[in-house]
């Protein structure tokens, strides 16, 4: 955990205020709702189908149970008592009113949360791993970074009014958990020959009706340059980025228009004017940053204690949790916990005022009192004795919170679509809960094995479909809803964007097709472990096409 | 428009120039970007002071040549969503040295000012009456910067480090608000 210090909570105490005035200005009518619109959407306030809707930052996504708790007492207070985690480690709530928006996010501020930039064309909350400081496969704690750029990008005087929104994602593992490719800027944290730490630079990707795979263009940035050389990005891109047609304003624009080498260039010669300025990174600035965060006093513990080979023998349905729900961590003796948002029937991504209350309290108990958000909607347990496995997973499973669904086709990753967004075509919830039911049987799950969905209801690609093993994205023909769907496509370190399947289908016969796809890729798979998307990769899509075209 | 300048209303002593009117004397004037640099030799070697407005689709690496004979760079925010002026604004000053008045023209609302400070404009042309009376207020909600931009207010990370912050601190004058900035009231 990041233990704000007066200067951060400060910060935050008085944008609350700020945001009060502004608020108070466009209730008395002093403030146009157009000027009104950008100063909301700086912090976080939306105004969807219904209602206004807040999204509060969870920077890096890691939370303290007091923080989660104080989303439960949100969620009641002023929501409906339950809140929407999102695909960019953040939550939303849906039924907000205006009015309460200033007190809100002073009782949010009380914890150090805020819903500071997750909205508006400013840098918003930065992304990483959601195991950060529990893989074992990272080269450091990647958040500490994170809490840097954080700290930098926070009311930045020159890139608050950008041509467009700007994600900057940044993962320090071997494994890709945070999908830096398909973000404005991706940051892979590296050591180079000698020895030293240092980024790997990608620019450029992103989803969205214009899809990209990021661009390298810097191999290796030694930390000291982290901040000036991402300054030079931004000055770059808000300088050159297009501001003639929103749909083109994104900085992947720009790179694909000048072309990556070009960019890199641009990017260079601003870089060697500001690198040796105040944006040098002084060791003792980032050394006094990750002194503020807090670690867990582990315990020497042993790997796989004997109590839990017992309950597991003895146990069928733990058992199956364990295996799919439990990751290897960094620790002996530990586990990283992934709670399941995605029970059968239920929009991905919902916890309940009481789920949060009750995943606070097992947070306190079994892992430290910490919590993470993960980009696929779940919930992480960062930090829990192997020896308290058993015990919590009968507590989990009382809150409906132990599907052992995880990284599983009915694991799927969804925008809220038609039934709450302006922008949306067509409904995507309704499909993700129909895909649900159909792979409910956890048997039938396993078999097909790793197979991620996602759904967006349109082009504006907030269910990152693009990326999905197989994606599925809303459009609308002549009023009615229609599908496309995408296979292949993949947001980690091997990138990829989905390849079409064929033309769309309608929204009744949706399930119908991704199942005949999932069977086919069974048939098909030249072995059990062989993953879909390998299997994909290996035959191409016209396999698949042929057969849910053939009977169509 | 109204006209603020270290923190209170100011006559405007600059005139802006047509692009197609002859250059009066013995005033100070404001000529376009394009004008300036067709004539400006001509343009800096009259007696009283020359100031230019300039677009934020331009490199002001352009101006670099002239710019210690300039009095006043006016810069535009035709929507205030369109933030190119902040980059322009801090390069003239960080990398120029630009020590003249660094104007914010166009839609100027209360709500950028403080953004607009420290990117190192001092005058503004506030597009409402009702923000000029608020400028005080809105400049000193604020008394926590994270980032170094020459403005001279410390950042987060040098107040933690306890440092003197004269090492990285710029040659030109603070304003007067800056001042109360610094001292973090």
């Amino acid at each position: 955990m990041y233990r704000y210090d007066e200067l951060d909570q400060a910060l935050v105490d008085q944008r609350v205020s700020e945001f009060r005035d502004q608020v108070s200005r466009r209730l008395s009518g002093e403030l146009t709702e157009d000027e009104f619109k950008l100063l909301r959407l700086m912090n976080g306030v939306y105004l969807q189908l219904h209602a206004y809707m807040l999204r509060i930052a969870i920077p890096y996504g890691t939370l303290s149970s007091e923080q989660m708790r104080m989303l439960a007492h949100v969620a009641r207070r002023y929501d409906r008592g339950y809140g929407h985690f999102t695909t960019r480690q953040n939550i939303q709530f849906n039924w907000i009113k205006l009015e309460e928006m200033p007190d809100t996010l002073a009782d949010l501020a009380k914890v150090g949360m805020h819903a500071m930039q997750t909205s508006g064309n400013c840098v918003r909350n930065i992304t990483t791993d959601q195991w950060a400081g529990v893989a074992a496969d990272e080269i450091e704690d990647p958040r500490i970074w994170a809490e840097v750029l954080r700290q930098h990008s926070t009311m930045h005087p020159e890139f608050t009014f950008l041509p467009r929104k700007f994600k900057i994602a940044i993962t320090a593992a071997a494994h890709d958990r945070a999908a830096v490719k398909v973000h404005d800027i991706g940051l892979r944290m590296l050591r180079n020959s000698a020895g030293e730490l240092g980024f790997e630079v990608m620019v450029g990707g992103g989803l969205g009706r214009t899809p990209f795979i990021g661009k390298t263009i810097k191999p290796f940035l030694p930390t000291r340059d982290f901040l000036s050389y991402v300054e030079a990005i931004l000055r770059t891109y808000n300088q050159y980025g297009r501001r003639d047609n929103i749909y083109k304003a994104r900085i992947k624009i720009l790179v694909h228009e000048l072309g990556a080498d070009k960019f890199a260039a641009e990017v260079e010669n601003e870089w060697n004017t500001i690198k040796e300025g105040a944006l040098a990174l002084d060791p003792a600035v980032v050394a006094d940053i990750a002194a503020r965060f807090i670690y867990p006093n582990y315990e020497r513990l042993e790997d796989n204690p004997a109590a839990l080979a017992r309950a597991r023998k003895e146990d069928r349905a733990f058992a199956v949790w364990l295996d799919n729900s439990v990751s290897n961590h960094k620790q002996p003796g530990y586990a990283i916990v992934t709670l399941s948002l995605k029970p059968t029937g239920a929009p991905p991504g919902d916890a309940t005022a009481d789920q949060m209350d009750a995943i606070a309290d097992l947070a306190d108990r079994y892992s430290f009192g910490e919590i993470r958000v993960g980009h696929e909607q779940n919930l992480v347990l960062p930090n829990v004795a192997q020896r308290d496995l058993l015990e919590l997973w009968q507590q989990l499973e009382a809150h409906e919170l132990a599907t052992p669904n995880v990284g599983l086709v009915s694991d799927i990753i969804a925008c809220p679509g038609l039934d709450y967004c302006t922008l949306a075509n067509a409904r995507s919830i309704p499909v993700a809960q129909e895909l649900t039911k159909r792979f409910g049987d956890h048997a039938l799950a396993k078999t097909i094995g790793r197979l991620h969905i996602n759904i967006s209801g349109c082009i504006n690609a907030c269910g990152h479909h693009h990326v999905g093993h197989i994606g599925i994205l809303g459009v609308e023909k002549n009023g009615e809803e229609f599908y496309q769907i995408t296979l292949g496509g993949r947001a980690d370190e091997g990138a990829k964007l989905g390849a079409l399947l064929g033309p769309a289908v309608r929204y009744g016969e949706v399930a119908d097709v991704v199942e005949d796809v999932v069977a086919a890729y069974v048939e098909l798979r030249e072995r059990p472990e062989e993953l879909f998307v390998d299997t994909v990769k290996r035959i191409g899509v016209e396999p698949f096409k042929e057969r849910v075209y053939a009977t169509r | 428009m109204p006209l603020v300048k270290s923190g209170g209303i100011v006559e405007d002593p600059f005139v802006r120039i047509a692009d197609d009117a002859p250059v009066p004397e013995g005033i100070a004037v404001i000529v376009s970007g394009a004008r300036f640099l067709a004539d400006a030799e001509a343009l800096t070697q009259r007696a009283t002071a020359v100031g230019v407005v300039w677009p934020n689709n331009r490199p002001v690496a352009e101006l670099a040549p002239y710019l210690s004979r300039l009095a006043l760079v006016a810069l535009m925010f035709p929507s205030f969503r369109d933030g190119r002026g902040y980059s322009q604004a801090r390069v003239l000053r960080e990398r120029y040295g630009y020590t003249g008045e660094l104007r914010a023209t166009g839609q100027v609302l209360r709500d950028q000012f403080l953004f607009l400070l420290r990117a190192g404009f001092d005058s503004f042309e506030v597009s409402k009456e009702a923000d000029v009376a608020a400028f005080a207020e809105s400049i000193r909600r604020f008394d926590v910067f994270y980032q170094p931009t020459g403005d001279g207010r410390p950042t987060a990370y040098r107040r933690r480090l306890g440092r003197a912050f004269a090492s990285v601190q710029p040659a030109r004058t603070l304003m007067p608000c800056d001042t109360d900035a610094r001292t973090g009231s």
